[in-house]
């Protein structure tokens, strides 16, 4: 397949229309076949599971649903497959380019492909249920990713397809098919935007993006309405079918039947249902996991996967605690943000005084019990209320007076009065989450709407607004926030907390990631905010932003649902009893709530959520457009999985090569990932590289698109050379394994402003990472930079020995950019920028890279050197060598599934020819020599640095000797990482030439 | 929360005792006389102004030559709503001035909350609170610990800290002078203070940056009949800063001397504890007036009954 790929990535597109024609049909087929047809092409797309229909099926079938994966996401699937093996050892670009070569071979020879992934998906049935889960999970993001611009917004979408077949319902596949006409639209626009804005980035990928983007989106709607049609049927089917039990606000238990492949949507439409809810997005679903956290079930991704060994039980709850809870439309939506609030109230996670306690309670009483009645309540029936963690005999006192204060007041009206005096509390709406300062002082981090606060026992030492952060990550057990220079400062500076363990970290990351997606990203006109939101980690929120989800509220128009409150069971009276009705729409809303009838106003719902979901949509795929201009740094993900086949192919490949430069982090990061594959999920999901690497992209972004400007010019031309495309599968893979990653110990975070457009493209590009990173690497002169690429290679040895993956030497040897870059000087004749766009490339300076890539590609210098992936068999020691000369021709290794051997050692070794043919060959007259040593946590440090006189040149070689010793969870990859780029930092003026990364690595079979 | 920010039923202010003008606490030349004639034409100044301007109800608290500090009454008490935190000074010798305080402030009906934790420390001073928040400085007088005892005492507000480096308090520098509108000195430390204080919160607040720091606090009051009312610096101490104020248009405008006070560290706020307590029914039932006007006029008139049942 490999090959393949790297042969022509022209064809590719073709392919995929025909794979999309080929799917269309098939749908169409599996829309006449009820049943089992609807099934495979779903479950397929969505599961690379072996499912019986398939096997049933003639392998045409299975090669039809492979294409038309393709688009959606199963061409991933076996990129994954691949990825799996290969992606341990190869870098996250790599493997990118790997699945875009797949997904290409695929399109154009459906039977070539069909082998492989008819292996791969046997290797994935042997896999265990909870590997496949997570292929899917990663086909999905794959598919995503192949929309390119679609992604952001036809991610979900596409997720949507994916899953509705399986188990979405009906509504939703409306939805879905409403997003994928405006994705369509919107990638036109995108198009239009990129050729526009990204004049820099590069008119070709535009053209093929958008093009491919728009094929993307045609067919996806097809398959999407036929997926609609499908879709009912598929429910009923086959899958194994689990109990869920949600803890409702009110404490009742709903009991909810799942496929066991259900995504956590499913359940949470299938809750919001019951409830009647449609302003459903400031809700969510919880669970606790082994250790007793609450995580958020995340939507897009299967229930099973999630909660792991955990039970089947899930609460509803509040996710996002509107500022404003009066600009909710609905009254059952604020009776439901009432009940989250009694409960934080009475649990005391709302810290309130005694004064607002007892009006808190009065109003929960009025809104329960309606008008004071001396006759039915007393204090002893009032004690059957919680109002405070501590409730005393004064506190209900003080509840039934302030309680006759309020006669003639609606259970609607006390409710909105009771939410005017919960919000102003200060703790209203903040998660917080236990953790250390730098200094290892016990704090709370907050996450709020507006930000982040961090608590000193119950002080507030500190705050950082969104607009303030520029990059969220965490490695770890750590979490980081980048924070934007003020003004007189002149640089970032970046605070460190640390978490309890990885999982908390990992868990603050994500809150954040939503909250600043939620609330910060408020304007609907800039969908690409909602790209920014995008993480390093594959994981980004993919609900509605809270404009989004105000401008549906605004297209409600039902008659007010008519919902019990938890009084009247408890009671069994009618709270409304109350003169209610005069009082306005709440009265009326229960009213005609109750005429209408009970309350399915199902399609009601669901025809709104449709228009909802297409306004939301039609931004977002402006974003998506956005993206793509900005150098398709967002389109990074969906280029993977749907665009790369084709025509954003060429582009990305372009950008990836750059990518490729810049990642000799990235190939660190890989081992890392691939540790982290070995430790944490039997999977083995590569996916955790490309977490790292987008951190690393993100932050220099705005800074190096300084560089890049001038660079980038150059680099387009070069982009479309050969070599290009082979990195850019590399890449693919990568991206796949990226994605599969969410396990990933490291993420980044940008948030981005919504207003900002220029800074978003950047950071766009940054977040994408990966994508933007290669591309913008290229530097002015792709064959200088080819060269000097190809002579990077990876050896990855790894020795899997101990729990604790020790990543021993990172050596990059920074050369000087006049020494080392003999090629690059030669042709770009701007030897600043050329050195310049190589340090950021190569190092996680990806910012610069970003930015390179949008603006230019010429900087694709690198071609991807990773060419072989050596899949380590059980105690296997694998030496990888990636040479771009290679990379064309690319070597993949089988890979090894079953990690039997204990332990491993991996060594990638990252360098640029050139510089080593310069550095190396000419024996310089030595200058100086100094050698220092630093140590953190769990890094040493070791800095050796020569300088030597060479033909009249002096050059000056820095080598670094970093060893990270830690358990399973610390993120190697990210530690590397982050030592480069803090060696590039450090030597702003030096490119790092080679990177040898080597991995002991003790194999744990458990999970995170 | 917010809206009767600057409301005022009460004032409690102290006589300053014979020995404020050798003994008391100083962060000036100890040479400086302090003219105990003049302190007490401003304190009479002081008392009318909020008794017979601004119809406030005036508790007066007898002097106590043991206490030569005691006439700021503000550093031992913090009120917000219903609720009175006894503090800890931070200066040894101002302990003693809380029982006092305490007592007068309990016969308010006040709910009383005492600092007791022998390692916090707390001058009122030190406590701005801006009617959505407070910010407590950090200062010699004030520690982490008595900011924490703040923060239990109203936990329906964020409590920010905020170092205070040069100075003697937080208000030595700034104060409210308006909802949301934060008075501040031109001096590094003060705008240093501000920015602290911008970014710990989740509101914004507007500044008026006053030439010197001294003239920044002043006392900022809501009141029914009055509207706006703001007591600042006098033209003949401040004349810059007091240009400053009277360029506000929207306020009642009164200057009031603090000539000799000031030698002692004293301020405009340091001289009294104003409280919002016509009685306790009517505090509790604050928060829910906003929205019982909002239901009607049937409302309103029980709420205006209430008052009058209760008023003072």
């Amino acid at each position: 397949m490999t090959t393949e790929v790297g042969s022509e990535p022209e064809v590719k597109k073709e392919p995929e229309k025909s794979s999309e024609e080929a799917q269309a049909e098939q749908q169409q087929q599996l829309a006449e076949q009820p049943a089992e047809p609807s099934e495979s092409e779903p479950s397929a797309a969505a599961e690379p599971q072996p499912t019986p229909t398939d096997s049933t099926k003639p392998d045409n079938t299975d090669q039809q649903e492979n294409a038309e994966a393709e688009p959606s996401s199963p061409p991933p699937s076996s990129g994954q497959k691949k990825e799996k093996g290969i992606s341990r050892f190869l870098p996250p670009w790599l493997k990118r380019q790997k699945s875009h070569s797949q997904v290409e071979p695929k399109e154009s020879s459906s039977p070539t492909d069909t082998p492989n992934q008819t292996l791969t998906e046997k290797q994935e049935e042997e896999e265990k249920e909870e590997e496949e889960a997570e292929a899917a999970e990663e086909q999905v993001g794959k598919a995503p990713e192949e929309a390119e611009k679609r992604q952001e917004e036809a991610g979900p979408k596409e997720e949507g397809e994916a899953v509705s077949p399986v188990v979405e319902q009906p509504a939703e596949t409306k939805e879905v098919k409403a997003e994928v006409k405006e994705e369509v639209k919107a990638e036109e626009v995108q198009a239009e935007n990129n050729s526009v804005g990204s004049v820099e980035t590069q008119p070709a990928k535009e053209e093929k993006e958008g093009t491919s983007a728009e094929k993307k989106g045609e067919k996806g709607g097809e398959e999407v309405q036929e997926s609609s049609v499908l879709s009912p049927l598929k429910l009923g089917k086959k899958m194994k079918i689990v109990v869920c039990h949600v803890t409702l606000l009110d404490g009742t238990q709903f009991p909810c039947e799942v496929e066991k492949r259900a995504k956590g949507q499913y359940l949470f439409f299938k809750v919001c249902e019951h409830l009647n809810l449609l302003e459903k997005d400031y809700f969510g679903l919880s669970f606790k996991d082994n250790a007793d956290q609450r995580c958020w079930l995340d939507p897009t991704k299967e229930i099973k996967r999630q909660i792991r060994n955990s039970q089947w039980q899930f609460a509803f709850n509040v996710k996002f605690y509107p500022p404003d809870p009066s600009q909710l439309t609905e009254d059952i939506t604020r009776y439901l943000l009432c009940l989250q609030l009694r409960q934080d109230v009475s649990s005391g996670r709302l810290p309130c005084s005694f004064v607002t306690h007892a009006l808190l309670g009065s109003y929960t009483l009025q809104a329960e019990l309606g008008d004071y009645d001396p006759e039915e309540q007393r204090l002893d029936s009032i004690a059957d209320f919680q109002f405070a963690p501590s409730q005393t005999k004064e506190l209900e006192e003080k509840v039934v007076e302030l309680h006759k204060s309020h006669r003639g007041m609606t259970p609607a009206q006390a409710d909105v009065q009771f939410l005017e005096n919960a919000k102003k509390l200060s703790m209203y709406g903040v998660d917080l989450h236990h953790a250390k300062d730098s200094e290892g002082v016990d704090i709370m981090l907050g996450v709020c709407a507006n930000g982040l606060l961090i608590y000193k026992d119950r002080l507030r030492i500190n705050r950082f607004a969104w607009p303030k952060i520029l990059k969220i990550s965490y490695k770890r057990s750590n979490f980081y926030i980048k924070i934007r220079p003020g003004e007189a400062e002149q640089f970032e500076s970046t605070v460190g907390f640390k978490l309890p363990n990885h999982r908390a970290a990992k868990r603050v990351w994500k809150v954040c990631v939503e909250h600043h997606t939620f609330f910060r990203l408020t304007n609907p006109e800039q969908p690409t905010k909602s790209k920014f939101l995008t993480l390093g980690s594959k994981f980004r929120y993919s609900g509605r932003t809270q404009a989004q989800t105000r401008q549906a509220s605004t297209l409600i128009d039902r008659p007010a649902p008519y919902f019990e409150r938890t009084s009247s069971k408890r009671i069994s009276r009618s709270l409304d009893g109350a003169p209610v009705i005069s009082v306005s729409d709440h009265g009326h809303m229960l009213d005609s709530a109750r005429t209408p009838g009970s309350g399915e106003n199902g399609h009601d719902p669901a025809l709104e959520l449709s228009s909802d979901s297409k306004s939301p949509q039609v931004e977002e795929e402006a974003e998506p457009g956005k993206g793509a201009v900005a150098g398709a740094v967002p389109a990074e993900l969906p280029f993977e999985t749907g665009t790369d086949g084709a025509d954003s192919s060429e582009t990305k490949s372009k950008l990836r090569v750059q990518g490729e430069n810049i990642y000799v982090r990235h190939s660190n990061l890989m081992l890392e990932s691939a540790e982290d594959k070995l430790n944490s999920e039997i999977n083995g999901q590569p996916e955790v590289i490309e977490v790292v690497e987008e951190t690393v992209v993100i932050e220099e972004v705005v800074k190096a698109a300084k560089p890049k400007s001038s660079a980038p010019e150059v680099s387009v031309t070069v982009a479309s050379s050969a070599t290009e495309e082979v990195p850019e599968v590399k890449e693919e893979e990568e991206k796949s394994a990226s994605s599969d990653s969410e396990s990933e110990e490291e993420a980044e975070f940008h948030p981005q402003s919504p207003s900002d457009s220029a800074h978003h493209i950047q950071e766009e590009p940054e977040e994408e990472q990966e994508q933007s990173q290669k591309a913008p690497p290229t530097n002015a002169e792709p064959q200088q930079d080819a060269e000097p690429e190809t002579t990077d290679k990876v050896e990855a040895v790894v020795n899997q020995q101990k729990e604790e993956d020790e990543k021993t030497p990172g050596e990059e040897t920074v050369v000087a950019p006049e020494d080392a870059p003999n090629g690059h000087h030669v042709q770009d004749g701007e030897e600043a920028l050329t050195s310049l766009g190589a340090v950021a490339e190569e190092e996680e300076e990806l910012e610069p890279c970003v930015v390179n890539g949008d603006a230019s590609h010429a900087e694709t210098e690198r071609v991807p050197q990773v060419i072989c992936c050596s899949e380590p068999p059980v105690v296997k020691t694998e030496m990888v060598t990636i040479s771009d000369t290679f990379a064309a021709q690319k070597t993949e290794i089988a890979t090894k599934e079953v990690p039997i051997v204990h332990t491993e050692t991996k060594t990638i070794t990252y360098e640029a020819a050139q510089l080593d043919g310069t550095g190396d060959g000419e024996p310089g007259v030595l200058m100086t020599a100094q050698t220092i040593t630093s140590e953190s946590l769990c890094t040493t440090t070791t800095t050796h640095i020569t300088k030597t006189l060479k033909g009249g040149l002096s050059e000056t070689r820095i080598e670094k000797r970093i060893v990270i010793t830690g358990d399973s969870d610390i993120d190697h990859d990210q530690a590397l990482a982050q030592a480069i780029k803090e060696a590039k930092e450090q030597h702003p003026d030096m490119s790092v030439t080679r990177v040898v990364v080597h991995k002991e690595t003790e194999l744990a079979e458990d999970d995170d | 929360m917010q809206a009767d920010f600057g409301r005022f039923t009460h004032a409690v202010i102290r006589a300053a005792p014979d020995s404020l003008a050798a003994q008391a606490l100083r962060s000036g030349p100890a040479e400086l006389q302090v003219d105990m004639e003049a302190v007490r034409r401003e304190e009479e100044q002081y008392v009318s102004v909020l008794e017979k301007t601004l119809g406030l109800r005036v508790v007066r608290l007898e002097a106590d030559e043991e206490l030569p500090d005691c006439v700021f009454v503000e550093d031992p008490a913090v009120v917000c709503g219903n609720t009175a935190l006894i503090t800890r000074p931070g200066a040894p010798s101002r302990r003693k001035e809380t029982e006092a305080l305490k007592t007068a402030l309990a016969n308010l009906d006040l709910n009383i909350v005492e600092m007791t934790d022998e390692s916090a420390t707390l001058d009122g001073g030190d406590v701005l609170f801006t009617g959505r928040e407070f910010f407590v400085g950090l200062s010699k007088r004030t520690n982490r610990r008595g900011a924490e005892i703040l923060a239990d005492t109203f936990q329906d507000y964020a409590v920010s800290t905020v170092p205070v480096l040069g100075t003697l308090h937080l208000k030595s520098f700034c104060s409210m002078a308006g909802p949301g509108l934060i008075a501040i000195g031109s001096s590094e430390a003060a705008q240093k203070a501000l920015k602290t204080m911008q970014q710990m919160s989740d509101h914004k607040y507007d500044k008026l940056t006053v030439p010197d720091d001294l003239a920044a606090n002043c006392i900022y009051m809501n009141l029914p009949d009055k509207g706006h009312v703001l007591l600042h610096c006098t033209p003949e101490q401040f004349p810059e800063s007091a240009k400053v104020f009277e360029k506000l248009k929207d306020h009642m405008l009164i200057p009031v001397p603090n000539d000799e006070k000031r030698k002692v560290d004293g301020c405009l706020t340091c001289c009294s504890v104003l409280i919002n307590k016509p009685s306790k029914l009517i505090l509790t039932t604050s928060l829910a007036q906003i929205s019982i006007s909002r239901e009607g006029l049937s409302t309103s008139t029980m709420t205006c009954s209430t008052h009058q049942q209760l008023g003072c």
